[in-house]
């Protein structure tokens, strides 16, 4: 029974989770959370599973309710959104693990409306990962934002500002999304992407799958906060609740660009000759990105800012690896989104735990700070090698991916502004661990937490995890690529 | 049973990488908890293990075994690959061989010293050494360029080991110029694996056919700049001078052995087992690079007379010196190779032996700058005297190791009929002569000596701390035997010759 209807079970147990979870908080808080969290964790345990399956026996269809396929909605899952789905429960999970001590103490209202909206954005995620309808892609985006909406808010009064400011963008964004799945409809009279797919494959691009494709770019630039379209995320970033950081700015963002690949390379596949242009579009808007980025943060003097800024220039090699198309551009743009998840969210994860202790993200209040976190310094040590490229850690392969399709297709100078982009992210990755090694010790004036150790292990867990997460990722990568090259193999 | 062991020992390359590794680990899990004894003897234990693993592969890879071990999959289509040919053991052996000598040197040093953030040093150390050893053993490009990076990354906590604001400031620079060139080595791999579909290295070259002239050339430039400011190849030595302000037994190992020597056998790697010697030659490559290691052995060598400061002093004649090897790669013949190769094993005895002179002076009598060192020999006359027997080694006279490589490079330039190049080495060796032989003199000159010295009547009494003393003996020690007898021990200088040649019969190795 398991076996056959994994797919929906794993994106109905977050679901689940997210009802019952202010239910059981009204009774006991506690049991509310490790209830929400244990069936994060049981997702993330069954979603292994659904992902060896479909690497042996080949793509899962599932369809709802026996409806036949271009009239019912389907979940489709192939080696690509498998991975993707391990992917977010294990951040989510490890998100659910690191919220319990920051909601300890507060009401039943917001310690349970709190993982109610945590278990509702990994829902919307997975859900935006498995389904293979165009509509139902847009009813999860739309729980995605809303629950994101609601968990930058929770990050104080300016974190209610930039949710506001997100929430206007955000909305023109689906909008976006809304208006190219109309065009597609109207001329295909379908919204499953498998059918619409073999629909627009013969003859020329028309208009409207022109017009629906800049919709997307559109709709999913803003989402994954693609450079020029990035305005909300670096002030929704840095202003969100610090224990939901790491999953908004790893997983969040990545999900849209996921969507990308999914739109460009599977439901657009036949028309690629015609779509080339607007590829070239997106790799020079990623290109622009990942210097841009990179070049604010180095200016930035809060260190969640300037990871905000960073995620944009990372989402630069990710559309950078879209527009180049080839197999290894995009393995290296898919390896990128699971490698940049585990190195921002860790990096997230370890700021969100000097934050419960200190009280502060300000780049200058560093000094000494291995003496006193050691474990979470040794993260972001390993995360900021991660990001700078050195290997083996899992951003140089994905980086190395990502050259070698630039190489393969001839398109040096994406190339060279890879290797621009690594040598500015060193920039403000060595000058974090100058400040973190070398600067007086900070004040232990605010200190929050006062216990002995370095912080509680609940916490301590997903920090490591990423860590060790970033190394593994890079050593056994080629597993990773062998997983999502069935997938990918399939379009390039 | 037998068949376990034979197995273990097949892996004794990665044996050697991984035993450093660990030893780095476990100093930075454990360091602060133990006593400095107990950190200290991991370090001992993982440099002798290290040395033994190295040493003992010498006979059976000058008796021509290979061991080729493919550890995992890194990346698609190419293996983190490990394979020991001569030239890899040449440098492996010296870097094993010194580092246990540096290790002794730095317990002492630290602690004569008093310095911080000891327990940091020994890890990074050990993890510069798990880099260094990686890089002679990787067989391809890409486990080639991770253990680079890996020795980059894990050389900054040691330039920078003061945390004062010079240390950071010669930290950014290092690694400004060593990221930098490691980014542009990294393109330069990308499309080496794009064009080839292979990024293995074989004698002679892999590259030859596949792309010529401009192209060819843009590529070389690429990659060797990865190489070029490791080995402090002018102009883009200047971080070496500024990296001398880390503790001296780092300048000794890392800035005299390790770091600059992986750049200088980068250099080797990329012109004659990546791009060949054919290759190299039609795309004026090695004369590009011939030109520039002139030039820097003769400017180096004269900026060195005007420095004042003893470090500063050695940092220069290292970027002479690191400048020998180049050239001998660049002159392209077999005698000029085989002597750039001996040379990585000559300057690393010599200038080791300086620099821990160097060090033994200022921990016990804290003089740093040349012209206080009058009449210090009567304090130190061992020291002195390891000091002067490698400052001459450093000029090249006969019966010291640096003649040895010297006259092959020579003899080399002559054969392939560039007598100029002959000229400049000799013109460099009377330039050396000038700028440390004077120091090895004014030591022992018995007028207006510094007052500080006056007291002492060539005794040990003022000598450093024996774990100093002893390991600047064993390296003056060691130049002079390999000087007279240069196959000595473990036949460096056959492994040098095997390399050489099979690099020019174009076979594989």
């Amino acid at each position: 029974m398991i076996s056959e209807n994994l797919p929906i079970i794993i994106v109905l147990l977050p679901f689940f989770a997210a009802l019952l979870t202010p239910i059981i908080a009204f009774f006991q808080r506690v049991a509310a959370r490790w209830y929400a969290s244990a069936m994060v964790t049981t997702a993330f345990a069954l979603s292994i599973w659904q992902l060896s399956k479909v690497t042996e026996t080949g793509t899962i269809r599932y369809n709802f309710g026996g409806w036949e396929i271009p009239y019912g909605i389907e979940f489709v899952v192939d080696t690509l959104n498998g991975s993707i789905i391990v992917l977010v429960c294990f951040m989510g999970m490890l998100s659910m693990y690191f919220g319990m001590h920051f909601v300890k103490g507060l009401s039943r209202l917001k310690s349970g409306g709190f993982y109610t909206v945590l278990a509702l954005l990994i829902t919307g995620l997975m859900g935006m990962s498995s389904t293979g309808d165009l509509f139902n892609l847009y009813v999860f985006l739309e729980i995605t934002s809303l629950s994101g909406y609601t968990l930058i808010a929770l990050g104080g009064d300016s974190g209610v500002i930039s949710a506001f400011r997100y929430l206007m963008i955000g909305t023109i964004g689906a909008s976006f999304y809304l208006i190219g799945v109309a065009f597609i409809y109207a001329q295909t009279g379908s919204l499953n992407m498998s059918d619409v797919s073999e629909l627009v494959s013969s003859g020329e691009a028309t208009g409207s799958v022109l017009v629906a494709s800049v919709c997307f770019i559109v709709a999913f630039g803003i989402k994954m906060a693609l450079f020029p379209l990035h305005g909300w995320q670096p002030a929704a970033y840095s202003n969100s609740h610090p224990a939901t950081t790491a999953l908004i700015a790893g997983v969040m963002g990545k999900i849209p660009a996921y969507a990308m690949v999914r739109f460009f390379y599977f439901v657009f596949i036949g028309q690629r000759a015609s779509l080339e242009t607007l590829m070239t579009i997106v790799g020079v808007m990623g290109a622009a990105g990942m210097i841009y980025g990179s070049i604010i943060a180095i200016r930035q003097k809060n260190i969640r800012k300037m990871l905000a800024y960073s995620s944009i220039a990372q989402m630069g090699y990710i559309a950078v690896g879209i527009a180049i198309g080839n197999y290894y551009g995009l393995l290296g743009s898919v390896m990128h989104i699971i490698g940049h998840s585990l190195t921002k969210g860790g990096l997230f994860f370890a700021m969100g735990g000097v934050m419960y202790k200190y009280g502060t993200s300000s780049l200058n209040s560093m000094g000494q700070l291995y003496r006193k976190m050691p474990k979470t310094v040794v993260t972001i040590v390993i995360g900021a090698l991660s990001m700078v490229g050195i290997p083996p850690t899992t951003g140089f392969f994905s980086k190395w991916y990502l050259a070698l399709g630039a190489c393969q297709s001839g398109q040096y100078w994406y190339v060279a502004v890879l290797v621009v982009s690594s040598l500015l992210n060193a920039i403000y990755f060595f000058r974090l661990l100058e400040k973190i090694f070398m600067d007086k010790e900070m004040t232990n004036a605010n200190r929050m937490w006062d216990h002995r150790g370095e912080l509680p292990w609940l916490m301590m867990i997903p920090i490591i995890l990423c860590g060790l997460g970033i190394i593994l990722t890079g050593l056994f990568n080629t597993e990773i690529v062998g997983i999502l090259g069935i997938a990918v193999q399939g379009v390039v | 049973m037998s068949n376990a062991v034979d197995m273990i020992l097949n892996l004794r390359p990665v044996l050697a990488v991984m035993v450093s590794l660990i030893a780095s680990g476990m100093i930075m899990v454990c360091g602060s908890k133990v006593s400095p004894n107990v950190r200290e003897s991991i370090t001992m234990t993982a440099c002798v293990l290290k040395a033994a693993c190295v040493f003992s592969m010498v006979p059976a890879v000058v008796a021509g075994k290979v061991f080729d071990i493919n550890i995992i999959q890194i990346a698609d289509g190419i293996n983190l690959h490990f394979r020991t040919d001569p030239l890899g053991m040449v440098f492996a052996c010296v870097a094993s061989g010194l580092w246990t000598v540096t290790s002794i040197y730095s317990i002492g040093y630290m602690r004569g010293h008093h310095e911080k953030n000891q327990v940091g040093y020994f890890a990074a150390f050990a993890m510069c050494l798990c880099g260094a050893v990686g890089i002679c053993f990787a067989a391809n490009l890409m486990t080639f360029f991770i253990f680079y990076e890996i020795l980059t990354v894990a050389t900054y906590p040691l330039v920078v080991h003061y945390r004062d604001n010079q240390g950071k400031k010669s930290g950014r620079k290092y690694l400004i110029y060593t990221l930098t060139s490691g980014q542009l080595f990294f393109a330069g791999i990308v499309y080496v694996y794009v064009l080839t579909g292979t990024t293995e290295f074989a004698a002679g070259g892999f590259l030859q056919g596949k792309i010529s002239g401009g192209a060819a050339l843009f590529l070389f430039l690429l990659m060797i700049a990865g190489g070029a400011v490791k080995a402090g190849v002018m102009p883009l030595h200047s971080w070496l001078p500024s990296a001398m302000v880390a503790p001296t037994p780092v300048s000794a190992l890392l800035h005299a052995v390790a770091v600059v020597k992986a750049g200088a056998f980068c250099v080797i790697r990329i012109m004659a087992f990546t791009f060949g010697p054919e290759l190299c030659k039609s795309c004026g490559a090695s004369d590009i690079m011939a030109w520039v290691a002139a030039a820097t052995i003769l400017i180096s060598s004269l900026i060195a007379i005007q420095k004042d400061n003893l470090k500063a002093r050695l940092a220069f004649s290292t970027v002479g010196q690191l400048s020998y090897i180049v050239l001998g790669v660049s002159i392209m013949t077999p005698v000029a190779l085989t002597g750039a190769i001996y040379h990585i094993v000559a300057h690393a005895c010599m200038k080791i032996t300086l620099f821990m002179c160097a060090g033994a002076i200022f921990v016990t009598t804290h003089k740093s700058e040349v012209s206080q060192m009058r009449g210090i020999g009567r304090r130190m006359p061992l020291t002195m005297t390891a000091f002067t027997v490698a400052s001459l080694g450093i000029a090249g006279l006969p019966f010291l190791v640096g003649f040895v490589s010297k006259m092959n490079i020579m003899a080399g330039a002559y054969a392939a009929g560039k007598p100029l190049f002959a000229i400049v080495l000799i013109a460099s060796a009377l330039l050396s002569l000038t700028y440390l032989v004077p120091v090895a003199y004014m030591a022992f000159s018995r007028k207006s000596i510094n007052p500080d010295f006056r007291d002492y009547n060539m005794t040990l009494k003022g000598e450093a701390d024996w774990k100093m003393l002893a390991p600047l003996v064993i390296t003056a020690c060691v130049s002079v035997l390999l000087g007279v007898m240069p196959n000595f021990g473990v036949h460096l200088f056959d492994l040098a010759q095997m390399a050489a040649e099979a690099v020019f019969e174009g076979g594989m190795i």
